[in-house]
C-alpha cells in the first residue's frame, strides 16, 4: 500500500474500532494513539518528501494510481506536492490537538471526528478530480452533526446554514470539475494530467473558471458566501471549530489554488479581478466586523473570515512570493485560530460565557491560558517570531511586486487589516484578561489541566518554529509552486 | 411456442408458477390452517428460487415476431424489480399480522403483488406499443386493489380509489396518443415507428408528422403518470400517504422503476429518431418535476407524503440520464435505479417499523430516534444521506454518473439547475436527520406504545425478516459505490441500446 493511503486508513480503521469499545478511557487511548500515528505519518512524510524531492524533479511524488471506475476514467489517485505535505502535517497537527481538546467527549462525536479527518487527508492526498471531490464531500457531513449535537448556543440554525452553504458551494464545484472533465476530452481525471496535456479550451475557462473558484471559495469564507463561518464557528464544540477553522477553511484555499488556478490559468489571469475585490472585501470587512463583536468565538470568526480572505487574496496575485504566502498563511492561520478555539473552549468550560463583557482578569487566575491566549493574539496581530509575520509579510511582499495600481491599491487596502487586526486582539486581550474581576465567583476557576495544556503547547511550538525557520517550509513552497507559475506565463 | 420463446420468457414463467403456487395454496389451505403462517417464509423462498432460475439459462431473443424482446439488460432490470419486491415481501410481515382480519387475507397481497411484477415484466419486455400498454395496465390495476388493502381504514380506501381513477385517466390518455402514433406509422412495434419516422425528421423538426408528435406528447403523458413526473404527479402524495406503508414502498420503488426502464426502451428504440422532438419536451419536464418536487417536499409534517415528493424529485435525476440519450446515461440511470431501491427499501423499513409500534408517521415519531434506537435511526441516515447523494453512500455515486451523462452532452445548466436542487433536498433530508439526532424524544407517548427497555430507553423491536431486508440494504447502500464492479457490470450491458 501506498503510505499516502494510511492517512486515510487509520482513520478509517479508527472509526471502525470505535463502534466496537465502549469505556471512556479505551476511546481516548485510541484516539490518542491514532492522532499520534497521524502526526509521527506527516513527519514521516515531510522527511521522505524531503529526500525524494533532492533527486526526483517530478510535479508530485508518491504517486500511485488504481482504475476505479473505468468508464468515466475514474482513478484512486493519489501524491503529493510540498504544498499538501504541508497541508497533512497541519492537519494531523490539528487532530492531534483537537483530541486534547475533546477529551470528555463521547463515543459518538469522535466517529464524526474521524470521518470529518478521513475526508481532510483524503482530499489533500487526491490527485483525481472525482476523489477528490468525493472527500471534500466527506469531510463537509459530518460538520452538520458535529455542530447540531454537541454544538451551543442556535445549533440547528448554525449547522443547517453550514451545511446548505457549503453543499451550495459543492454544487457549482460539481458543475465545474464536470465541466473540466468533458470540455478536456473526457479522457482523465488527474489534474497533474489534466493541467499537463489537456488545456480546457478558453471559451469553456470563461465559466469554469469562476464557478470553480466560487464552489471552493465558500469554503473559504470568500465575501458575501462567508456568512456561514462566524456562526458555525460560534455555536460547534471546542475541537470542531479547531478543526473546521484550522483545516476545513484550507480545503477552500487549496482547492482554489490546485483546482481553479492549476487548471484554469488564462481564466485566472484575465478574471482575477473580480475575485481580488472580493477577497479584499473579505479581508477588510472580516477585520472591522471582528472589532464589534463581543463574543469571543465571533470575534475569532470573524478574524478567520479576514486571514481566510487574505490567503485567497495572495493566491489571486499570481506570483510566486505571494502564493508562498497563501500557503504559509494557511499553515500560520490553521495553527493559531484552532489555538484560539482550543483556549476559548478552555475558558468557556469554566466561565461559561465568551462575552468579553461580562469577564476581566483572567490573567491572575489562569496565568497559563491567558499568557497563551496572549501569545496566540500576537501571532495574529503579526508579531516578528511567530508564524503570523512571517506569512503576512511574504503576502504583502509579493502582492505589491505586481505592477499595476489596480493590485498596488488594493494591496494597501488589505494591508489595514493588520492595523485593525491589532485593534481588536489587543481590546480583547486588554479587556478580558487584564482589569478588574468583573465576576467575583471567577476568582475560584482552575487553570488548565493536562490535557488542554498538551493541546496549546503542540500548537504554540509549531507556530513559533515556523515563525523562527520560515525558509523550512517557504522552500517546501516555492518549489511546489513552480509547475503552477509556468502554466501562467 | 416452442421451447426457444419458453427460454426468451424463462422469468415470466418462474414467475407466473410462484404465482399459482401461492394463488392454490390461498384458495385451498383451510381458513386456519398453519399452512398461513408459512406464507412469508414461503414466498420468499419461492421468489428467491425464481430470482435465481433467472440468471440460469441467459437466452435473449424475440419471441412472437418482436413482440417481446429479451436482453441481458431487461433481465437485470427485472432483477432490480424482484429485488423491490422481495424486500416488500420481507417488510410486509408484521403489517400483515397485526390484526386477525389482515391475517386471513395475506395469501391475496402476495398474490396481488406477483401479477402486479408479472405486468411490470411485460412493460419491460414489450416490442410493442400495445404490448407495453398491456403491460402498464396488468401493473396498475392490481396496485390500486394494494393501495385500497387496509379496506376499512378511510384513507386507505381513498387512496386506492383514486390510483384507480387517474391511473384510467392516464391510461385513456396514452391510448389516445397510441391510436395517434398508429394512424401515423401504421404500426406499433418499435422498431417499425422509429423507422418511420425517421423519414420524416430528415428535414428538421417542422416536418415531423404533428400526428406522431400529438402521440409521442401523450404517450410521455402516460408513462409520466408511472413514473410521478411533474405535472403528471397529483396522484403520487394522496396515494403514498393512504397506501399501507409496505406498499408505498412497492410504488415509489418498483412501479417507478418498471415505467422508467419501459420509459428507455420506448424512447430509444421506438422514438430514438424523434429525439430533437423529446429533448426539449424532457429537459422542461426534468427542471420542474425536480425543482418543484423539492419545494412541495419542503412542507411536509408527514413523513410517507414527505418520501412521496421526494421520489418526485428523485424520478427528475433519472430523466437526466434519459435525456443524455448515450449509453453512459443507460447506465446510469439503471445504477441509479438500483442505488435508488436500496436506499428507499431502507427508509421505507424503518417507517414501517416504526409505524407498526406507535401507529404514528409524522415526523415528531422520530424525535430522538438516535438516542432511544440508534440502529434504526443509523439505517434511516444512512438511507438519506444516499438519497441526498452524500459520499460513501452510493446516492453519491449514482448522483455523480447521472450528472456526468448529463454533462457529456453539454447540458451544463440543466445539470447545475438539478445540482442546485440537490442542496434543497438536501435540507430536507437533515431534517429527518435534525429530528433523530438533535432534538430529544418525546418518550412520554412511545414508552406507552412499545416495549421499555433498560434505562428507560425505548426500543423498538423489529421481526427478522425486516431485519435482514434493512441489513442488506444498508449493507448495499454503503458498498454498492466503493464496489465498482456493480457499475461496470451494467455498463457491459446497456451497450447497444442505441
Amino acid at each position: 500500500m501506498n503510505i499516502l493511503s494510511l492517512f486515510v486508513a487509520i482513520p478509517t480503521v479508527m472509526l471502525l474500532l470505535l463502534f466496537c469499545i465502549k469505556s471512556q478511557n479505551a476511546i481516548r487511548a485510541l484516539m490518542v494513539a491514532g492522532s499520534s500515528a497521524l502526526l509521527l505519518l506527516a513527519g514521516v512524510v515531510t522527511f521522505m518528501f524531503l529526500q525524494e524531492r533532492a533527486v526526483n524533479p517530478d510535479v508530485m511524488l508518491f504517486v500511485s494510481d488504481t482504475v476505479w471506475y473505468e468508464a468515466l476514467n475514474i482513478h484512486y489517485a493519489v501524491g503529493v506536492d510540498g504544498i499538501s505535505v504541508l497541508m497533512l502535517g497541519l492537519s494531523a497537527i490539528i487532530m492531534f490537538t483537537g483530541v486534547f481538546s475533546s477529551w470528555n467527549m463521547e463515543r459518538s462525536f469522535f466517529m464524526w471526528f474521524c470521518l470529518l479527518t478521513i475526508g481532510v487527508f483524503g482530499f489533500f492526498i487526491s490527485l483525481d478530480l472525482f476523489t477528490m471531490f468525493l472527500f471534500y464531500e466527506v469531510a463537509l457531513i459530518p460538520m452538520y452533526l458535529l455542530i447540531g449535537v454537541w454544538g451551543t448556543g442556535k445549533k440547528e440554525y448554525s449547522a443547517m446554514k453550514l451545511t446548505l452553504m457549503l453543499m451550495g458551494g459543492s454544487a457549482f464545484l460539481l458543475t465545474g470539475i464536470l465541466g473540466i472533465y468533458f470540455t478536456t476530452g473526457g479522457t482523465t481525471m488527474n489534474i497533474v494530467e489534466i493541467a499537463k496535456n489537456h488545456i480546457v479550451p478558453m471559451a469553456h475557462q470563461y465559466w469554469i473558471f469562476p464557478v470553480t473558484f466560487l464552489g471552493f471559495g465558500v469554503l473559504g469564507a470568500l465575501f458575501p458566501f462567508h456568512t456561514w463561518s462566524p456562526d458555525g464557528h460560534a455555536s460547534a464544540p471546542t475541537s470542531v471549530s479547531m478543526l473546521h477553522a484550522g483545516v476545513l477553511m484550507k480545503l477552500g484555499g487549496y482547492g482554489c489554488f490546485r483546482v481553479a488556478i492549476f487548471l484554469m490559468p488564462q481564466a485566472a489571469q484575465e478574471l482575477s479581478w473580480i475575485f481580488l475585490i472580493l477577497t479584499g472585501i473579505s479581508v477588510v470587512y472580516g477585520a472591522l466586523s471582528a472589532v464589534v463583536q463581543t463574543d469571543l468565538k465571533y470575534i475569532n470568526a470573524y478574524s478567520s473570515v479576514s486571514h481566510c480572505g487574505l490567503v485567497l487574496f495572495a493566491i489571486l496575485m499570481l506570483n510566486r512570493t505571494a502564493m508562498t504566502g497563501a500557503v504559509l498563511q494557511m499553515l500560520s492561520h490553521g495553527l493559531m485560530t484552532a489555538l484560539f478555539f482550543a483556549l476559548i473552549g478552555l475558558i468557556y468550560g469554566r466561565t461559561h460565557t465568551r462575552d468579553i463583557r461580562e469577564m476581566g482578569g483572567l490573567m491572575k487566575i489562569m496565568p497559563f491560558a491567558s499568557v497563551c491566549y496572549v501569545i496566540a493574539g500576537l501571532a495574529s496581530l503579526g508579531l516578528p517570531g511567530l508564524s503570523g509575520f512571517v506569512a503576512e509579510m511574504t503576502i504583502f511582499v509579493g502582492s505589491f511586486q505586481e505592477q499595476d495600481t489596480f493590485r498596488r491599491i488594493l494591496t494597501l487596502i488589505a494591508t489595514t487589516s493588520i492595523v485593525v487586526t491589532a485593534v481588536y486582539i489587543l481590546r480583547t486581550v486588554g479587556k478580558f484578561l487584564y482589569g478588574e474581576l468583573v465576576n467575583p465567583e471567577h476568582a475560584n476557576l482552575t487553570d488548565a489541566t493536562w490535557y488542554e495544556r498538551v493541546s496549546v503547547a503542540v500548537l504554540i511550538l509549531f507556530i513559533v518554529a515556523i515563525g523562527v525557520l520560515p525558509n523550512f517550509s517557504s522552500n517546501i513552497i516555492s518549489d511546489s509552486i513552480a509547475p503552477v507559475i509556468a502554466g501562467l506565463r | 411456442m416452442n421451447l426457444g420463446s419458453f427460454l426468451i420468457m424463462r422469468q415470466e414463467v418462474g414467475l407466473l408458477l410462484v404465482f399459482l403456487i401461492m394463488l392454490v395454496l390461498d384458495i385451498f389451505a383451510p381458513e386456519k390452517s398453519k399452512i398461513r403462517n408459512t406464507f412469508q417464509p414461503l414466498v420468499c423462498i419461492l421468489f428467491f428460487i425464481h430470482t435465481s432460475l433467472g440468471f440460469l439459462f441467459p437466452s435473449q431473443g424475440e419471441a412472437f415476431g418482436g413482440m417481446y424482446v429479451t436482453s441481458t439488460l431487461t433481465t437485470w432490470m427485472k432483477h432490480i424489480l424482484d429485488l423491490g419486491v422481495l424486500f416488500m415481501f420481507l417488510q410486509s410481515g408484521s403489517w400483515l399480522n397485526s390484526n386477525e382480519a389482515m391475517a386471513r387475507r395475506k395469501g391475496e397481497f402476495y398474490v396481488i403483488s406477483l401479477a402486479t411484477l408479472l405486468g411490470m415484466y411485460i412493460m419491460v419486455s414489450a416490442g410493442n406499443l400495445m404490448l407495453l400498454y398491456i403491460g402498464i395496465e396488468t401493473a396498475s390495476l392490481p396496485v390500486a386493489v394494494l393501495a385500497a388493502y387496509n379496506k376499512y381504514q378511510h384513507k386507505s380506501a381513498e387512496a386506492g380509489a383514486k390510483y384507480v381513477m387517474l391511473s384510467a385517466f392516464s391510461s385513456g390518455i396514452m391510448l389516445f396518443g397510441l391510436s395517434f402514433l398508429y394512424a401515423a406509422a401504421g404500426t406499433l412495434y418499435y422498431g417499425d415507428i422509429n423507422l418511420s419516422a425517421a423519414g420524416s425528421t430528415t428535414v428538421g423538426v417542422g416536418s415531423v408528422d404533428l400526428f406522431t408528435i400529438a402521440g409521442l406528447v401523450m404517450f410521455l403523458s402516460g408513462l409520466g403518470f408511472k413514473i410521478s413526473l411533474v405535472p403528471f404527479h397529483l396522484w403520487t402524495a394522496d396515494v403514498y400517504e393512504g397506501a399501507p406503508t409496505s406498499i408505498t414502498a412497492f410504488l415509489s420503488v418498483a412501479s417507478k422503476a418498471a415505467a422508467c426502464f419501459a420509459l428507455i426502451f420506448a424512447l430509444y428504440n421506438a422514438f430514438g429518431s424523434l429525439f430533437i422532438v423529446w429533448k426539449p419536451l424532457l429537459w422542461a419536464l426534468i427542471v420542474i418535476t425536480i425543482t418543484l418536487g423539492n419545494i412541495f417536499a419542503l412542507r411536509q409534517k408527514e413523513i410517507k407524503r414527505f418520501f412521496a415528493f421526494s421520489s418526485i424529485s428523485q424520478a427528475g435525476y433519472i430523466m437526466l440520464g434519459i435525456l443524455s440519450g448515450t449509453q453512459q446515461g443507460m447506465t446510469a440511470v439503471v445504477y441509479y435505479m438500483l442505488v435508488y431501491l436500496f436506499a428507499n427499501m431502507a427508509a421505507f423499513g424503518v417507517i414501517s417499523v416504526i409505524e407498526n409500534k406507535t401507529g404514528r408517521t409524522d415526523f415528531g415519531a422520530y424525535n430522538g430516534l438516535g438516542k432511544t434506537n440508534p440502529v434504526l435511526a443509523l439505517v434511516m441516515m444512512f438511507a438519506v444521506f444516499s438519497l441526498a447523494g452524500i459520499p460513501p453512500f452510493g446516492g453519491f455515486f449514482s448522483k455523480f454518473f447521472i450528472f456526468a451523462a448529463a454533462a457529456q452532452q453539454s447540458e451544463y445548466l440543466l445539470v447545475f439547475i438539478a445540482l442546485l436542487n440537490t442542496v434543497v433536498s438536501l435540507y430536507y433530508y437533515l431534517l429527518i436527520v435534525r429530528a433523530m439526532y438533535i432534538r430529544p424524544a418525546e418518550t412520554a407517548e412511545i414508552t406507552k406504545i412499545a416495549d421499555a427497555g433498560t434505562a428507560g430507553m425505548v426500543r423498538i423491536k423489529a421481526d427478522s425478516y425486516t431485519n435482514i431486508s434493512l441489513f442488506v440494504c444498508t449493507g448495499a447502500v454503503i458498498l454498492v459505490g466503493i464496489a465498482s464492479f456493480i457499475f461496470r457490470n451494467i455498463d457491459g450491458l446497456t451497450f447497444g441500446i442505441r
